[in-house]
């Protein structure tokens, strides 16, 4: 209950825009189609957001932080090429998903050591591991593809809970987002990040771990990624190492479009949870109109471009009329100073 | 970390300032010349196990094979450089293509210039919405390039919708201007050297050149002493979108056949070859020389391993990891001569 209300004080600008926009979408989405606004098409509609959904979440606390993680979609490309390798070698499923897990945490690992200890930007650590880890996929899997999954774990991949129209990877989704939220806005460690993000050195001498909390967010990032993959391979029941290419940017431009800054410090999980409903529904709603996905990418390079010129145009039209009021006694200071 | 290094070799008295100066031009040349080290000992490695590398025919066909993404990255140079970041060139890179070999499949009989005068127009407009963006509205540039990488796909895609150019849509005048070869030298690769040696004159000799250093090194600062960050910063964007519509309209040419997936993911290839030069990611530091020398590097890796018959799946965890070592390598020697400088002045 307290979130919910800190949340709400916390609504700005920005997430009204987002929520207007989202009943806009959902309103035309309507009149153009009656297939649109019903459980089933909210249902596939989350489906096809399985993986972004859980791994916007992770993103969201690394770039809070100031880092990025580009490597995100290569982790998830590996531990699907691991799962499969080692489903097809015989191994049982839960040991082959818990390894693949334990590959995406170590992947994790590797990219938080080069940023904490080695002292390397995140942006080029992940750009480099991006080519690495999906190279490693490559290397695990070759041009082949494992698909002989049993029908219980692709039931858990596009299957919904027997009676109701939720999809099962909703489940998982919901855990990490009501986590997700108890950490950052209802515990000191949420405070923590956002400290880090708005001013790293003053944190540190602060006393906050710092690089022990980035390291342990990579390592989230990387089992999350992990944990998308599994999704991944079991709701199209295939292991392949190109699963998933070029997911880093719509997870990062979600992440972006609710309100998260570019630089850290800034941004909350309701931003992002609208900014993925607002997407999921417009992509969704131009789907069903028949626009292709990159025809799709227009609108939402758009809004992500917007969603930082809104708030500055205003702070500018702001600054200007505060300028107009200040600047006569403005100049009978400069006067009154020889 | 590294934030106190460069405290440290801020902090010099006036006195040591000249010797100071030297160093850091000292260090400068150290990492190119580690750059021509690898190098060197990468085409020794292949060269030895498989003489047929160091043929010349082969030394140009890995030039010509990464001729576009030099001209691309001497853009994306600047634009780092002044701490900032172009994710879209790769699509800037398609769109132009698309365009341009779309207008010559309309119009066969139009003149080869204007076609690349077209290329490069459509670009520098790409490049400057861009710059618009970042300079004048104040949007990240990472923000605003991320943005623009899915919007000037799209409106790829929206052209073409699914069509794609073929060989025998375009006129085989326009096919072969990649092949073309002046005073023995293959255009592609001369077109590239000419572009980089330019830019490299300007950026080491020109007022405007500096102002990017000092963007860069301390924007603030760069403001307060009065240089127009805004204005720069919009050109080092501009022509980085220029030089990508240049390197669409070879595309096009170069391989004949285009659809609205050209080049994408051009972006990361890029990026990846300025950072293996040298060129710091935060801006401030790096040279076009150093960016040819880490696109050259990828690329010899690359017709290294096709050579000497590595899997095709080994080539990206091998890229990815020649990244890696590169910026380690980088930051340790830095941080190294950080602390030799501050020794020395405690001396």
């Amino acid at each position: 209950m307290k979130i919910v209300r800190s949340a709400l004080r916390r609504l700005d600008i920005w997430d009204i825009l987002l929520v207007a926009l989202l009943i806009a979408i959902l309103v035309m989405g309507s009149i153009q189609t009656p297939y649109f606004l019903n459980a089933t098409s909210f249902s596939l509609m989350f489906s096809n957001f399985s993986e972004k959904s859980i791994m916007i979440l992770a993103m969201m606390l690394i770039i809070i932080v100031g880092e990025i993680d580009l490597s995100v979609a290569s982790i998830l490309g590996l531990s699907s090429a691991i799962l499969g390798f080692l489903f097809a070698a015989g191994w049982p499923l839960w040991l082959a998903m818990l390894a693949a897990l334990i590959s995406g945490g170590l992947a994790g690992l590797f990219n938080g050591l080069l940023v904490t200890r080695v002292g390397l930007p995140s942006l080029v650590v992940t750009l480099g591991t991006l080519a690495l880890f999906r190279g490693a996929a490559y290397i695990v899997l070759g041009d082949r593809g494992i698909s002989n999954y049993p029908d219980a774990f692709t039931q858990f991949g596009y299957g919904t809970i027997p009676g109701t129209l939720i999809p099962w990877t909703f489940l998982v989704f919901a855990a990490l987002t009501a986590i997700i939220a108890l950490v950052l806005h209802g515990s000191w460690v949420g405070r923590q990040l956002y400290a880090i993000g708005n001013n790293r050195e003053a944190a540190r001498f602060a006393g906050i771990p710092v690089a022990r909390i980035k390291l342990l967010l990579f390592v989230v990032s990387g089992l999350v990624a992990a944990l998308a993959g599994i999704i991944f391979t079991a709701r199209f029941s295939s292991s392949r190492a190109d699963n998933a290419v070029g997911f880093e940017l719509d997870v990062i431009t979600v992440v972006l479009l609710g309100g998260v800054n570019i630089f850290g410090g800034r941004g909350t999980l309701l931003g992002v949870l609208l900014a993925l409903c607002t997407v999921g529904a417009l992509r969704s709603a131009l789907g069903l109109a028949d626009y292709p996905d990159q025809v799709q990418s227009i609108i939402v390079g758009i809004l992500l471009i917007a969603s930082t010129l809104g708030p500055n145009l205003v702070r500018r039209v702001q600054d200007a009329i505060l300028r107009r009021r200040v600047a006569p006694e403005q100049t009978l200071l400069q006067r009154s100073t020889p | 970390m590294d934030t106190e290094t460069t405290v440290n070799t801020h902090v010099t008295s006036k006195a040591s300032s000249r010797g100071l100066a030297r160093m850091v031009a000292r260090v400068g040349q150290i990492r190119e010349l580690g750059l021509l080290a690898v190098l060197g000992v990468v085409v020794a490695f292949v060269g030895v196990q498989e003489p047929r590398f160091l043929a010349l025919s082969n030394i140009e066909q890995i030039l010509q094979s990464i001729a576009i993404i030099a001209i691309v990255a001497v853009g994306e140079t600047l634009v780092i450089l002044s701490r900032n970041v172009d994710l879209s060139v790769g699509s800037i890179v398609g769109l132009s293509a698309f365009a341009s070999a779309d207008l010559l499949k309309g119009n066969p009989s139009l003149n080869l210039w204007l076609v690349f005068f077209f290329g490069c127009l459509l670009g520098a407009v790409l490049g400057a919405i861009n710059g618009v963006l970042i300079s004048y509205a104040g949007i990240p540039s990472i923000v605003v390039t991320l943005g623009t990488l899915n919007i000037y796909r799209g409106i790829d895609f929206a052209i073409a919708q699914g069509s794609q150019v073929n060989a025998y849509d375009v006129p085989e005048s326009f096919l072969s201007i990649a092949a073309n070869r002046i005073l023995g030298i293959p255009l592609l690769i001369g077109v590239a050297a000419v572009i980089a040696i330019v830019a490299s004159y300007l950026l080491r000799f020109s007022r405007q050149g500096r102002q990017v250093y000092a963007i860069g090194s301390n924007p603030d600062a760069a403001e307060i002493i009065g240089i127009r960050k805004a204005r720069i910063v919009f050109s080092t964007f501009l022509l980085s979108g220029l030089l990508s519509g240049l390197a669409g309209v070879l595309w096009a040419s170069r391989f004949a056949l285009v659809d609205s997936h050209a080049a994408s993911g051009l972006e990361l290839l890029v990026i990846a070859a300025v950072v293996v030069g040298g060129v710091n990611i935060n801006g401030g530091t790096g040279s076009i020389l150093g960016a040819m020398l880490g696109t050259i590097i990828l690329g010899t890796i690359q017709s290294g391993l096709e050579i000497l018959r590595f899997s095709p799946f080994w080539l990206q965890a091998i890229y990815g990891a020649a990244i890696l070592i590169a910026v380690t390598l980088d930051a340790v020697i830095t941080r190294r001569v950080g602390r030799l400088l501050t020794e020395r002045r405690l001396r």
